[in-house]
């Protein structure tokens, strides 16, 4: 390590999180800060508020077809913990079998570590270019950023994640990533940046999607090296599986001569017969489908079919850290639907760039929090009105709402110096543990009302520190006379 | 230390030396799909043309004539045979005339063709899914893909009603694909799609036993 990297975050048990200054899970601007021009933008909202409405219809009429849905959350829940209780030995097992089957295992520490090992594989197969399948660990990770710098070419493969990077854009949802992207402007990007595109294209999704089509079709084709990422790994035989939709993923998988995959250490699954509920699970949590068009599953090297290199990058970035807190862990047993940011009140107004990590919306700001210590993330766990719905629709029933109360309450107690919110509310229990000095902090309150003018709420221009709160809330003028003061003037005494 | 040692060790002290034996994970969900019989190839085909695929039924005996109309059908009457390519293990009485049989050919030579016809390993119904295993009547993955129009010729003890009953019967460690439909995205405004690099038209031959009496 050089002295410019800075120093890395204090963590739980010791263990570390994900590093400074590489990857995507740290935004430059508090969640409230970026948020503010969000909300100010139209297009965007408009953008977000059709396309959540839209899947949360499909999901919903998907799910409601299962009639044992609440017996797969619970198994899925259960298998997810029994993995986490056990990840050493599933690891080492499913190490054992990729290598059995021709394929080579490499880990990785953090992001540099996976950055760099999947760098100097590409370099010495000396192909000049990779295509990519999406893939929420390498955006983590920012390996295309790694692999750019080392001289390579980095091609994008799904039609999202093509538009995130034509536009030179940043992802916005882990499912479709250019949610914030309506078809007149995925037009616009298109029509700027894939040479030889026809000038006649219109904003038609099937056109658009044929535009994306031809331009990949010889990518692929002459494709030598492809990195995906995994949705899970079976332990006892060494199966790899990758769930998509529009073949693209099925390109990468099969046409190359090597393919690497990076996959974070939670995705491994102790058994094959433990997919048949992730297989029920994610498609109609994610897409609202059945089935996704697509999903392959393959075992180290098929001598005859598909790549004949196999290297696997088991990524630990920060999960560890996680699994240490015994609250926050349930975070790790994310199947990256994205449900939970369709139904989000918060992110359909704010949309995923907010959130300053790749991992948006309600299981964002958990887990991203989580994997770089929540001192950088501090502003991700208050991002929730703590409505719930997200902890409804989970497919392994991850409880988010509780963890984002355990990480404010981790935050609030890491603070050094006492903030005017925690002065507020340590005279608060003050007062309301003493009745006389509540009654006339109550009276006091009612002074607010000369400042309301009448309103019913107060106006947000107040003096800080209460314009700190006031910012984004409002608050309510208080009523001419308190609760206590109309029951002692009903009942008496 | 090696980064190996170095994470496996890490998840040891995040577990702790008082580790928990996991809960016994209670599968009481659906094993099996409650429909069968005929209903359940009903089952199959309402799930599988509702990814707007197409689904063509016929007897044991009718198979190379349906699948004849199945190319009809997804190239137009005018096909030629060097169009279509079948997988090496296709049965040989539901080949097309004449046409090209996959071989250890370079895979991309594969996009040339106008279509493939493959058999499957297992179609589940309740999900319309077809899963190909990588066997010699299925193909090699490349098969499957590159031409735009695949047909899949599904028989009636192939298909079961549930996910689990699919997986049950599959080799693991096999190359496999599960196929529901076309190919088909739904990135742009959330609206769906067919066809994006995968074939753009999926054709399914069902074979259905003779009715017994009838």
């Amino acid at each position: 390590m050089t002295a410019t990297v800075p120093p890395k975050a204090p963590t739980f048990l010791g263990l570390p999180t994900a590093p400074r200054g590489v990857g995507h899970l740290r935004g430059d601007q508090s969640f409230p800060d970026a948020a503010r021009g969000a909300l100010r933008d139209g297009q965007l909202r408009a953008n977000l508020g059709h396309a959540t409405s839209t899947i949360r219809g499909k999901r919903a009429r998907v799910v409601a077809e299962v009639p044992d849905w609440e017996q797969l959350r619970a198994a899925g829940k259960a298998l997810k913990a029994a993995t986490m209780a056990r990840l050493d030995e599933h690891l080492e097992e499913l190490e054992r079998q990729v290598t059995a089957r021709g394929g080579v295992v490499h880990w990785a520490r953090d992001a540099n570590e996976a950055n760099e090992i999947v760098t100097r594989l590409v370099l010495a197969t000396g192909a000049p270019e990779v295509v990519k399948v999406k893939s929420m660990a390498t955006q983590e990770i920012g390996l295309n950023e790694a692999l750019e710098a080392a001289g390579l070419d980095v091609f994008e493969t799904d039609l999202a994640e093509l538009i995130v990077q034509l536009g030179e854009d940043q992802p916005s949802h882990i499912l479709v990533p250019a949610i914030h992207k309506n078809r007149a402007e995925i037009r616009a990007i298109f029509a700027r940046t894939i040479p030889g595109v026809d000038p006649g294209l219109t904003d038609d999704p099937r056109r658009l999607a044929m535009a994306a089509r031809q331009h990949l079709r010889e990518r692929f084709l002459r494709a030598r090296v492809a990195v995906s990422g995994a949705n899970f790994a079976v332990a006892e035989t060494g199966t790899l599986t990758v769930v998509e939709s529009e073949g693209n993923g099925r390109m990468c998988l099969t046409l190359p001569e090597t393919l690497i995959t990076v996959m974070g250490i939670e995705k491994v699954v102790p058994t094959w017969r433990d997919l048949e509920v992730f297989l029920q699970l994610l498609p109609r949590s994610s897409t609202g489908e059945r089935m996704n068009p697509y999903t392959s599953t393959w075992a180290g090297v098929t001598p005859g079919d598909g790549p004949q290199e196999f290297h696997l990058v088991l990524l630990d970035n920060g999960r560890t850290a996680v699994l240490a807190d015994e609250v926050g862990r349930e975070a790790l047993h994310c199947i990256r639907c994205s449900a939970c940011l369709n139904v989000c009140p918060v992110y359909e107004r704010t949309g995923g760039h907010s959130y300053g990590s790749v991992y948006p919306g309600p299981i964002g700001a958990i887990l991203s929090p989580q994997l770089t210590g929540v001192e950088d993330n501090a502003s991700l766990p208050y991002a929730s009105s703590l409505c719930g719905a997200c902890f409804e629709v989970c497919p392994v029933a991850i409880d988010i709402p509780s963890i984002l109360v355990h990480l404010r309450a981790e935050h609030v107690e890491a603070q050094q110096k006492p903030t005017a919110e925690g002065v507020a509310f340590a005279a608060l229990a003050r007062a309301m543990s003493h009745p006389r000095l509540w009654h006339l902090a109550q009276r006091a309150a009612g002074l607010g009302r000369l400042v309301s003018r009448g309103r019913p709420t107060l106006p947000n221009a107040l003096p800080p520190p209460v314009s700190g709160w006031t910012r984004s809330r409002d608050l309510p003028t208080p009523p001419a006379r308190t609760f206590v003061q109309q029951w002692t003037e009903e009942h008496g005494k | 230390m090696t980064a190996r040692e170095e994470v496996l060790g890490r998840i040891r002290t995040a577990l702790g030396s008082e580790r928990t034996t996991p809960a016994e994970v209670a599968r009481d969900y659906a094993q099996v799909h409650p429909v069968t019989g005929p209903e359940l190839l009903d089952l199959l085909v309402d799930r599988v043309e509702d990814y707007r695929a197409a689904v063509l039924r016929c007897a044991p005996a009718d198979v190379p004539a349906t699948v004849r109309a199945a190319l009809d059908q997804a190239l137009g009457a005018g096909w030629a045979a060097g169009d279509v390519v079948v997988a090496p293990g296709l049965a040989q009485e539901w080949r097309p005339e004449g046409c090209d049989v996959d071989d250890d050919r370079p895979a991309v030579q594969l996009a040339d063709r106008a279509a493939s016809v493959t058999a499957v390993a297992v179609a589940i119904a309740e999900t319309g899914t077809l899963v190909l295993d990588g066997s010699p009547a299925c193909g090699r993955r490349a098969l499957s893909l590159l031409p735009d129009c695949l047909v899949c010729v599904v028989t009636a003890d192939q298909v079961v009603g549930s996910v689990p009953e699919g997986l049950a019967r599959l080799d693991p460690l096999r190359p496999l694909t599960m196929v529901s439909g076309p190919s088909a995205t739904s990135d742009i405004e959330l609206q769906r799609v067919e066809g994006v690099h995968g074939p753009r038209t999926l054709v399914v031959v069902l074979v259905q036993p003779p009715r017994v009496g009838g």
